[in-house]
C-alpha cells in the first residue's frame, strides 16, 4: 500500500492551509487519495499551526501520527514534530527561522529569505519555495507542480512558479512518492460539501453567525450564492439566525442555519417554534469540546444528546451524523428534503474534523438522492389566509387552550416521528464495514467512521456506523451487531453518547475508548488502543 | 368594506387600549384593500403578549412567534418576497426589552416593514411587572419598593440606530391612529409606531395621557434636528407634553432592494 504523510507547519499567517492544499492536489494529480488534517490555535497571527496532508493509493478518511516528511516555516514545526518522522531528517526547513544547534544538524535547510529577496518576491510566497523544493526532495516532475499551481494560484503566478523553481533547484532528491492511477477528484473541505449537499437539496436561503468550526459553509454559500440563487444572510445573533430562517420556512423556501454549541444554545427556542408551528429548518450544528467556550478550534462528539433534545416540548428533531465526504453530501440533500416533507426540524451533527477536514470528493460514488417537492401552499395565495403560531392551536392556526385540540395537535405532530421512522427504513441507516462476519465490532458515530473502517479493515473486525440518530434506527441497527461477541464504542467524548443512546434501546456495549482532548485519533493511536481490548 | 375578522374570541380586558389597534388596523388594511393591494399581500407578525393576541383577531396570513422574535421572522418574509406588506405587532417588553437587538438591527438596515408597538408600559400577561418604558420608581409585582431604574425612550433609540419613520399614537384617537399608522406602511423602509396603549388593569394611563398629548403641527418630518428635538420633549419618565403624529420621514435605500 502507498501511504504517505507529510507536515508542513509554521506561524498561523504563514499560508500552511492554502499550501497543504497545494500539495495534496500535487498528490492526487500524480494518482493518490488525498486526505487533511488541520491543526490551528484560536487565533490570527503567530501561534503554532499544522496541517498533516496523508495520501495513500486507496481512499483515506483520517491522518497517521508518523510522517514521512516535513515542511518546517518555523521552530515549533522542528521541534513539536520531528519526533513524529518515520525517518530521521527527513525535512526541509527555513534556515533564517530554524535552528538545529541542539539537535543534529541534518534535514535540508534553506534560506528562504535569500531566495525571495533574489526574486523580490513577498514573504507569504515563502510556502511556494518550499513546495518546489518539496516536490524535488520527494520525486515529482516539475511539471507537475506547474500544472497544479497554474490551475489553483490566481495572483502573481509567475512570481510564484519562480520562487517554487528555486527551491525546486536547490533541493535533492531524499525520498520518492510513488504515482498511482486514481483518478483526479475535487479537493474540499467537510464544510464546502455540506454546502454543495444543501444546495443539491434545493437550498434557498442560508442564515448563519459565524462560528468556528462551521463558519466555512457560510463563507462558500456566500461566495456560491449568486450561482445558485441563494439568500445567504449573517444577522445580529443566532437568535435572528433560526428566527430568520423560520420566516423563510414559512414563505415555503427551504432554509439551512449553521452554528456550534454556544451559538446552538440561543436557537434552541426557535427550534422548539419550527416544532411547534411546523416549519422545517435544517441546523448544521458543529460539535467542539465544550463545556462554554471550550477549545473551539478542536474536536469533539458531545452534543449527541443536547441535539436530539434541544429545545422544549416533545417534537420531532431529525438528526444525523454523516462521516465522511460523501455521506456528508448525501445527508445534508436528504435531510433537508425530507425535513421539507414532514415539516419539522432537522439537525446535521457535524464536528471539526468532518467539517474542517479536507478530502478527495467524489460525486459519482454518492448514493441516489429522492428529490421531495412540496406540494404546500406559502404566502401569497389569493383568498387563502396561512397562518402560523408558536401558541398550541387549531387547523387554521388559531390559538386554543381546548384540552382535546390540544391533544390531537401534540399527536398529529407526534406522529410525524413514526412515519419518518418507517419511511427511514428504506434508507441506508447504519453503515457495516471491514469484516462483516466478525464477531468484534467497532462501534462509532460522525467523524470517527473514517479511523475505525481503517483500523476494523486491518485488524479484521466489523464496524458499525450508525448516521441517523433520531428518530433512531433500532431495527437496522439491531440486524447490524447481530453475532455480535464483542462490542468496543470508539467516541470523541468523556462520558459515551452514543452508549447512552444505545442504551434506550436495550442495547449495551463491552468495552469503551473514548479521547476528549480535542484531537481526533489517528490511525495507529486507535489500532493501539482497539489491539489492548482484543 | 371587507370583514377581517376571525372566529376567535376575544379576550382583552374591557377596555384595554389593543381594542383602538385592533380597529384601526382593520380599517387600514380594508381600506388599502379597497385601493387594489389585496389582503394575500400582507403578513402580519406578532410577538407574545396582549398584543400579540391581535394577529388571531385579523383574517389575514400571520406568524405568531415567540417572545421578543418577531422582527427577524417578519424580516425573513420580506426578503423572501419584497411585494408583500409586513407589519409587525410588538409589546414595549417584546420590542423594547427581549428583542431589542433584533429592533436595532431592522432598523439598522432599513429594511421595509412596519413595527407597532403597543406601549402600555407594563408587563400584562404575567399580570404587571415593569418594562423598559415604566417611568422611574414604577412600583410592579417584581419591583415592589420601585424600580431603579430610568425608561428608554425608543424613538430616540430608533432615531440613532437608523430608523426612517418614527411616529407616535395613542389608544384615544383613533382616527389620527388610523392615519399614523397607514403612513407608516405606506413608508418605503423601515417604519415604528409607537402607540400609547393604555393597560386598563395593571397601569391605567387614560387621564394621564389625555392631559398632556397633543398633535404634532407646523412639524418637518423630513427635519433630522427637529424630529430628534420633538422626540426629546418627553422622555417617558418625568412630565411633559406629549406629541402625537409623525416626527421623522426620510427616503433611504432598504435592504431588500440592496441585496
Amino acid at each position: 500500500m502507498r501511504d504517505y504523510s507529510i507536515l508542513i507547519g509554521g506561524a498561523a499567517g504563514d499560508g500552511i492551509d492554502s499550501a497543504g492544499l497545494i500539495i495534496a492536489r500535487i498528490l492526487n494529480r500524480i494518482g493518490l487519495y488525498t486526505y487533511i488534517y488541520r491543526d490551528y490555535p484560536s487565533l490570527i497571527r503567530g501561534g503554532h499551526t499544522f496541517s498533516i496532508i496523508r495520501a495513500s493509493d486507496k481512499k483515506i478518511k483520517a491522518h497517521k501520527n508518523k510522517v514521512d516528511f516535513i515542511l518546517a516555516l518555523n521552530q515549533d514545526t522542528v521541534n513539536l514534530h520531528r519526533n513524529k518522522l518515520k525517518k530521521d531528517c527527513l525535512f526541509i526547513y527555513d534556515s533564517d527561522q530554524v535552528k538545529l544547534t541542539q539537535t543534529a544538524t541534518c534535514g535540508t535547510g534553506l534560506s528562504l529569505a535569500n531566495i525571495l529577496k533574489e526574486e523580490a518576491a513577498p514573504a507569504v510566497m515563502r510556502n511556494s519555495c518550499v513546495i518546489g523544493a518539496f516536490c524535488k526532495a520527494t520525486g515529482i516532475k516539475w511539471d507537475i507542480l506547474d500544472e497544479v499551481f497554474r490551475k489553483d494560484i490566481s495572483r502573481e503566478i509567475d512570481l510564484n512558479l519562480k520562487v517554487a523553481r528555486k527551491g525546486f533547484d536547490s533541493a535533492e532528491e531524499l525520498i520518492k512518492i510513488e504515482p498511482f492511477q486514481n483518478k483526479t477528484l475535487p479537493i474540499l473541505t467537510g464544510n464546502e460539501i455540506i454546502g454543495m449537499g444543501l444546495i443539491k437539496g434545493g437550498l434557498k436561503a442560508y442564515v448563519a453567525y459565524p462560528m468556528t468550526p462551521v463558519s466555512g459553509v457560510l463563507h462558500f454559500l456566500a461566495g456560491a450564492a449568486e450561482k445558485f440563487s441563494l439568500k445567504v444572510l449573517h444577522p445580529e445573533s443566532e437568535i435572528a439566525v433560526i428566527l430568520m430562517a423560520l420566516g423563510f420556512s414559512y414563505m415555503g423556501e427551504k432554509v439551512a442555519v449553521g452554528t456550534s454549541g454556544g451559538g446552538f444554545c440561543l436557537m434552541t427556542e426557535g427550534l422548539s417554534l419550527s416544532g411547534m408551528a411546523e416549519l422545517p429548518v435544517v441546523v448544521v450544528l458543529g460539535q467542539r469540546p465544550g463545556p462554554s467556550t471550550g477549545l473551539p478550534t478542536y474536536t469533539s462528539q458531545t452534543d449527541l444528546h443536547f441535539a436530539i433534545n434541544a429545545g422544549q416540548g416533545e417534537f420531532l428533531r431529525f438528526t444525523v451524523a454523516p462521516g465522511d465526504a460523501e455521506e456528508a453530501y448525501y445527508w445534508s440533500a436528504t435531510v433537508l428534503n425530507l425535513t421539507s416533507k414532514y415539516r419539522a426540524p432537522g439537525i446535521i451533527l457535524t464536528d471539526k474534523t468532518l467539517s474542517e477536514g479536507t478530502y478527495n470528493f467524489d460525486v459519482d460514488s454518492v448514493d441516489k438522492i429522492t428529490d421531495y417537492s412540496a406540494g404546500q401552499t406559502f404566502p401569497p395565495v389569493k383568498d387563502k389566509v396561512i397562518k402560523v403560531n408558536s401558541y398550541e392551536h387549531d387547523e387554521t392556526g388559531i390559538t386554543t387552550e381546548d384540552p382535546k385540540v390540544a391533544v390531537q395537535m401534540q399527536d398529529k405532530r407526534l406522529q410525524k416521528e413514526k412515519a419518518l421512522g418507517e419511511e427511514l427504513k428504506n434508507y441506508k441507516c447504519v453503515g457495516v464495514y471491514g469484516d462483516k462476519k466478525a464477531s468484534t465490532i467497532l462501534l462509532c458515530w460522525g467523524s470517527n467512521k473514517g479511523v475505525c473502517v481503517e483500523v476494523g479493515e486491518k485488524l479484521g473486525l466489523r464496524v458499525v456506523h450508525p448516521v441517523v440518530l433520531s428518530p433512531f434506527p433500532v431495527e437496522q441497527f439491531k440486524e447490524a451487531i447481530k453475532g455480535a461477541k464483542k462490542i468496543i464504542a470508539v467516541e470523541n467524548n468523556a462520558t459515551g453518547q452514543l452508549i447512552s443512546l444505545i442504551k434506550r434501546y436495550d442495547f449495551n456495549v463491552d468495552e469503551k475508548i473514548l479521547r476528549y482532548d480535542g484531537r481526533p485519533f489517528a490511525v495507529e493511536e486507535l489500532e493501539e488502543a482497539v489491539k489492548k481490548l482484543l | 368594506m371587507k370583514d377581517l375578522s376571525t372566529q376567535a374570541r376575544n379576550t382583552w380586558c374591557p377596555g384595554c387600549g389593543n381594542f383602538a389597534i385592533l380597529n384601526a388596523v382593520k380599517a387600514v388594511l380594508s381600506q388599502m384593500d379597497e385601493e387594489g393591494l389585496g389582503l394575500e399581500n400582507v403578513v402580519l407578525v406578532s410577538g407574545i403578549g396582549c398584543h400579540g393576541k391581535i394577529v388571531d383577531y385579523i383574517n389575514v396570513n400571520s406568524f405568531y412567534s415567540i417572545h421578543g422574535r418577531a422582527v427577524p421572522v417578519a424580516e425573513a418574509i420580506k426578503i423572501s418576497n419584497p411585494k408583500l406588506k409586513v407589519i409587525v405587532f410588538s409589546g414595549d417588553g417584546d420590542a423594547y426589552g427581549e428583542g431589542l437587538e433584533h429592533l436595532i438591527f431592522a432598523a439598522k438596515r432599513n429594511i421595509d416593514i412596519t413595527m407597532i408597538v403597543h406601549n402600555n408600559r407594563v408587563y400584562g400577561l404575567t399580570t404587571g411587572q415593569y418594562t423598559p418604558t415604566s417611568p422611574a420608581g414604577f412600583k410592579g409585582r417584581s419591583t415592589p419598593g420601585g424600580t431603579k431604574e430610568r425608561p428608554l425612550n425608543p424613538l430616540e433609540l430608533m432615531l440613532s440606530s437608523g430608523a426612517t419613520f418614527l411616529g407616535r399614537g395613542a389608544s384615544h384617537g383613533i382616527d389620527s391612529l388610523k392615519k399614523i399608522i397607514k403612513e407608516a406602511i405606506m413608508h418605503k423602509g423601515f417604519s415604528l409606531v409607537d402607540i400609547l396603549q393604555v393597560c386598563v388593569t395593571f397601569y391605567n394611563m387614560y387621564e394621564y395621557y389625555d392631559k398632556r398629548v397633543y398633535e404634532l403641527t407646523g412639524h418637518d418630518a423630513q427635519d433630522r434636528d427637529q424630529a430628534a428635538k420633538k422626540i426629546r420633549e418627553w422622555d417617558y419618565n418625568i412630565d411633559a407634553p406629549i406629541a402625537l403624529g409623525v416626527f421623522y420621514k426620510k427616503d433611504m435605500p432598504t435592504f431588500e432592494e440592496m441585496i
